[in-house]
């Protein structure tokens, strides 16, 4: 350490531990660690982009589901991009066969 | 009315065993009858801390398969009037633990007359552990000031919330404490640890005591004398004025500031 780096304030571990554990703490709630009801997202984007793939050409990752929590609340949010130019399914094109 | 109460942390190291062994030890000499269950089978420590290693005949997997009574299997210990031991097994078998066995040996022990069921959690969150959190009506979680026993207590708090009995039924919630161990005041001036009142606020559950970094830790495992015992050491005041507050007693909270020395201490300390 040479003489000047005596003067010059660095941050301290103690905050930069503190820093990355309130992140990583509040994610992995957010994520289900403490509330292990949502273990089915990962299944339930999968069965949708199933459902999807019938009708439309589409990659998984146009397929997005959260969970968000607002106070006391929480919000399922499905979002889901349509690839460009798509158009309403005419009749003919590709549907589930009741056959 | 008995009390179960698991001492569990998610990370190994922390000091589960020791703080097992130390409330055990704390809440006998206050003339509760207590016993200290160690959960962790395959690796068996309990015994040694509490330094009753030799006397082990049977085992708990001994008594849940009806091998061995559960009189015959407990340890009585020879320092503390109503302190027992209940020694893990070594065998290897992973599902030598049953929710339906370790929940009859508790009802056992609860008929028995015992004030605390002290269940000694293995590290992880796999079988033993939530096998040792599933009865507990109160649930003490030890940390050390640093980020990955921070993360895994957070992971458990989540587990005692959700895998549990108490959860499952829709009772009460499980009682949770923190207690931190290997605690320096000295490191956290310097700003190089995390301090009570960061781990506090990460992890939002009451305070039940500070545990300073000690050399008498490792001096009382070496000898299988509980440190409680030696009334002298630090860590036997800190874990003294954790098992009153524990049995509902007010005491100040002591060893989260550096120790004052005089000018000799610190020439000579």
């Amino acid at each position: 350490m040479s003489f000047f780096d005596y003067f010059r304030k660095r941050p301290k571990s103690a905050s930069l531990a503190k820093d990355r554990l309130s992140i990583i703490v509040a994610r992995e709630r957010a994520g289900g660690s403490r509330n292990d009801r949502a273990d089915y997202l990962p299944q339930l984007q999968q069965e949708l982009l199933a459902v999807i793939a019938r009708y439309e050409k589409i990659d998984i990752s146009n397929v997005v589901v959260s969970l968000d929590r607002h106070g006391g609340s929480e919000v399922l949010e499905l979002n889901i991009t349509l690839p460009e130019g798509s158009q309403p399914p005419a009749s003919g094109s590709p549907r589930p066969s009741f056959a | 009315m008995s009390k179960v109460v698991v001492i569990t942390s998610g990370k190994g190291g922390v000091g589960k065993t020791t703080t097992s062994a130390n409330i055990a030890t704390g809440l006998a000499q206050e003339g509760l009858k207590t016993v200290a269950i160690d959960f962790d089978v395959g690796l068996r420590n309990l015994d040694l801390v509490m330094g009753c290693e030799r006397r082990v005949v049977y085992d708990f997997v001994n008594v849940i398969r009806g091998e061995a009574k559960l009189q015959q299997t407990l340890i009585k210990d020879k320092r503390v009037e109503s302190l027992y031991v209940l020694p893990a097994s070594q065998t290897r078998d992973k599902d030598a633990l049953s929710a339906e066995g370790v929940g009859r040996v508790i009802e056992e022990l609860k008929e028995m007359g015992f004030d605390y069921i002290i269940c000694d959690s293995p590290a992880g969150i796999e079988k033993g552990a939530q096998m040792a959190m599933y009865f507990a009506d109160e649930a003490i979680v030890v940390t050390n000031p640093e980020v990955s026993s921070v993360r895994d207590s957070d992971r458990v708090l989540g587990l005692l919330a959700a895998k549990t009995s108490r959860a499952e039924l829709g009772g009460q919630p499980i009682r949770t404490h923190l207690l931190l161990t290997r605690y320096s005041p000295a490191m956290v001036k310097k700003g190089e640890m995390l301090s009570v009142g960061d781990v506090l606020e990460l992890l939002g559950i009451p305070l039940l005591g500070v545990i300073p970094e000690s050399k008498a830790v490792l001096q009382s495992s070496n000898k299988g004398t509980p440190a409680i015992l030696d009334e002298t050491t630090d860590v036997a005041q800190a874990y003294l004025d954790v098992v009153s507050r524990f049995v509902g007693q007010e005491r100040q909270h002591r060893f989260i500031e550096e120790e004052k020395r005089g000018f000799l201490g610190r020439l000579f300390g």
